[in-house]
């Protein structure tokens, strides 16, 4: 049995698949975040049940790519039954999404969720009218304490069984004529895949959906049948075919509403009102902005250097014990060496900062406040000619660049996706946070780390304005249109698995990778090999002015960032990094690692969302913008320290 | 008297009369909820001419000015 969650964003769907699927989905409190779906196999009353979570759409029109995803998906035949996610407090505009799935014909149970929130708003629903009124199973839940969820299943199970379908409701009756009309037509002139409802279609095809018109186009005695059909709903109405359906289907919302629940009272007024009043405030809302960022960066900051400092001794001390044990020239010394640099490594220097930082950014997210963020900054992204959803992504790339590229998908345009791809690549990433606290931080001081990431968004939004220039958007683009959801308490338990999993990913990925990169890297150079390499980068070593071994480290970040920084100790062949290398040169170092080429995985990432060219584009164009910073600065405090 | 929505006093509450452009900016507001005939608080500016946050049938929506400049709107009381 195939099961697909659909909903609108922040309706709880990746809560429902965790609790079903243990932890896989990226929950967040922020539209638009699962942008690939997941899925997952279970066991429920002895069926096998393969679950998939699909990305967070408003309508099943072809808006955005997400909601395409999720489109096709469905439509593809493949999903058994369908439970379709509402957020119970927002129940009239989660209801025209349902009205849109029930047009597809699939089994259907609708998961009234977050009833919590609703009697908080005075919303009393009548759960057995409305089931009666749509003809599909309703259940009340509430996801984050996993209520309702065993009877959500009885009603999928029983769909599943009876094979129920929903009832498609009507709209008014000169507009389901020529609904029937078309649909008739598209019956015998427009064969198409048998899984997509005729009437569905018609109804899209009258709502002038871009891809499903893109489809017909090509068919062009059916295509003036459909432009005559749709001139004829206008002339009734008097307004736009598409405005005609979207009111008609807001107006059934509206009905179902009026008689499936009553406001009991107005809703409670509760400490989030007052709170957003200050944090989206016109000027105190930046500067609890600074001051939530500021305060974050401490905290990782502050924790990370406390542990870094005495766990690196400890792992010095027994290097120096190995060496005196095999001997320093031993191929045992080197091998055992390698093996210990990258435990180390992982344990003393990316963990420490990672981990804080991914439970303070999961905080974030599931509070909600990442879309008060975008609310604030949306005037200066404007500024440097971007949309103000490409906050998101920016947003995202202080976690991964990986799922940063992927949420470009948001966005309308192909020009401002492949825009706001190479600009997030460019924030760094959590690898590259460790980098930026372990070596500039903790070595330097915390200011000239801050200096540093000031310095990155300076550079992004300079860079975003020469790129907008450079690649103009060919139609015009909206300004924001973004839901800003009431503020949750992050379900800790989530959270915390949440952040698990993420910092799981570097455990389980990149620590290996990390520890035989580090073993390979001292084979290297007991075999000499590694000279080749550094020749090899001597070029841009010796133009940024950076010590001749650090050129092996440069490889090595592409494949993870965070090895180039623990391959720098390796090569270095000492933790203590300021013997060897001025404070100048680790500025240098640091700013050309933030910059420079993306990582593996994000090259494959950009590959298959923005193409091969753009790709290579995007490489060249990170490898200048690292190499003309790194120098800018190298001659800054060469001149600035004379 | 109509006007746009961006002219909408904080805490006031509107009527949308009209949206001004093509499908796409439609669809997107409609997505949102919002279409002709239905009722907007206005609840605040963001800063400098930043975007404007409304209430639109229990849920919060941030709008640019731009788009907001494209929704007709009718005062209420």
């Amino acid at each position: 049995m195939r099961i697909a969650l659909a909903g609108q964003p922040n309706c709880g769907k990746s809560t429902i698949f965790n609790n079903i699927a243990g932890y896989k989905a990226i929950t967040s409190n922020f539209p638009g975040t699962t942008v690939r779906y997941t899925e997952t196999r279970t066991h429920v009353f002895g069926y096998t049940c393969d679950c998939i979570d699909l990305p967070g759409t408003y309508s099943l029109t072809a808006g955005d790519l997400a909601e395409l995803e999720a489109r096709r998906h469905l439509l593809s035949g493949e999903v058994d039954v369908i439970i379709d996610v509402v957020d119970a407090s927002l129940l009239i505009r989660s209801l025209e999404l349902t009205l849109q799935l029930l047009e597809l014909e699939v089994p259907m149970v609708l998961c009234l969720n977050m009833m919590d929130e609703a009697q908080r708003k005075g919303i009393q629903i009548d759960v057995l009218k409305l089931s009666d009124l749509l003809g599909i199973p309703v259940v009340p839940t509430i996801a984050t304490t996993g209520k309702g969820l065993q009877e959500l299943f009885v009603g999928v199970l029983k769909v599943y069984e009876t094979e129920k379908k929903g009832k498609t409701l009507k709209f008014s009756k000169d507009i389901e004529a020529i609904i029937g009309d078309l649909s008739s037509v598209l019956h015998s002139e427009w064969p198409v895949n048998e899984k997509v409802p005729s009437r569905f279609l018609a109804i899209k095809l009258l709502e002038k959906d871009e891809f499903f018109i893109k489809e017909v186009k090509g068919r062009i005695h059916l295509f003036k049948q459909i432009e005559m059909f749709q001139e004829q709903l206008e002339q009734i109405h008097g307004v736009p075919s598409d405005e005609v359906i979207s009111s008609e289907r807001h107006a059934l919302a509206m009905n179902l509403f009026e008689r499936a629940s009553t406001v009991i009272h107005p809703p409670k007024k509760d400490l989030r009102i007052i709170i957003d009043h200050w944090v989206m405030h016109k000027w105190m809302g930046y500067a609890i902005l600074v001051a939530v960022f500021y305060g974050f960066f401490n905290f990782i900051f502050g924790f990370g250097g406390y542990v870094e400092e005495p766990l690196m001794k400890f792992f010095d001390s027994g290097i120096t014990w190995i060496e005196s044990f095999w001997g320093e020239e031993s191929l045992l010394f080197f091998l055992s060496k390698g093996v210990l640099q990258g435990i180390a490594g992982g344990i003393a220097i990316v963990l420490p900062y990672l981990a804080p930082f991914l439970i303070g950014l999961s905080i974030l997210e599931d509070v909600g406040y990442l879309p008060r963020v975008a609310f604030l900054m949306d005037i200066f992204m404007h500024r440097i000619g971007l949309h103000g959803k490409s906050i998101i992504p920016f947003i995202l790339g202080y976690g991964c660049s990986v799922p940063a590229v992927m949420a470009t998908r948001i966005l309308e345009f192909p020009q401002h996706r492949f825009i706001v791809s190479i600009l997030a690549t460019m924030i760094p990433c959590a690898a590259r946070i460790t980098i930026i606290f372990a070596l500039v931080a903790f070595l330097i001081g915390p200011n000239a780390a801050l200096a540093i990431f000031a310095l990155n968004i300076l550079v992004v939004a300079i860079s975003g304005k020469i790129l907008s220039l450079l690649f103009p958007y060919p139609e015009a683009s909206l300004g924001l249109i973004l839901e800003i959801p009431a503020y949750q308490l992050p379900p800790i338990r989530n959270t915390l698995k949440k952040s698990w999993y993420r910092i799981r990913e570097f455990i389980v990925i990149a620590w290996p990778i990390l520890i035989i990169g580090s073993v390979l890297l001292a084979l290297m150079e007991y075999g000499g090999v590694e000279k080749y390499i550094n020749w090899f980068l001597f070029p841009i070593t010796r133009a940024l002015g950076l010590p001749f071994p650090v050129g092996t480290t440069l490889i090595f970040g592409l494949l993870r960032k965070e090895l180039s920084m623990l391959m720098l100790t390796q090569a270095l062949g000492t933790t203590q990094v300021l013997t060897v290398m001025t404070k100048t040169q680790v500025i240098v170092f640091t700013v050309f690692v933030t910059f420079y080429i993306p990582c593996l995985a994000t090259i494959a990432a950009l590959w298959k969302e923005i193409g091969k060219k753009k790709t290579l584009l995007t490489i060249l164009f990170t490898l200048s913008v690292a190499i003309i910073l790194a120098l800018a600065t190298r001659v800054f405090f060469e001149l600035f320290t004379k | 008297m109509p006007m746009t929505l961006d002219q909408v006093y904080e805490n006031r509450k509107a009527k949308v009369i009209d949206i001004k452009g093509g499908s796409g900016i439609r669809q997107r507001l409609s997505q949102m909820g919002i279409h002709p005939g239905d009722e907007i608080t206005m609840l605040r500016y963001g800063a400098l001419r930043g975007p404007i946050l409304i209430e639109i049938h229990g849920s919060q929506v941030a709008l640019g000015r731009g788009i907001a400049s494209r929704i007709i709107v009718e005062e209420m009381g």
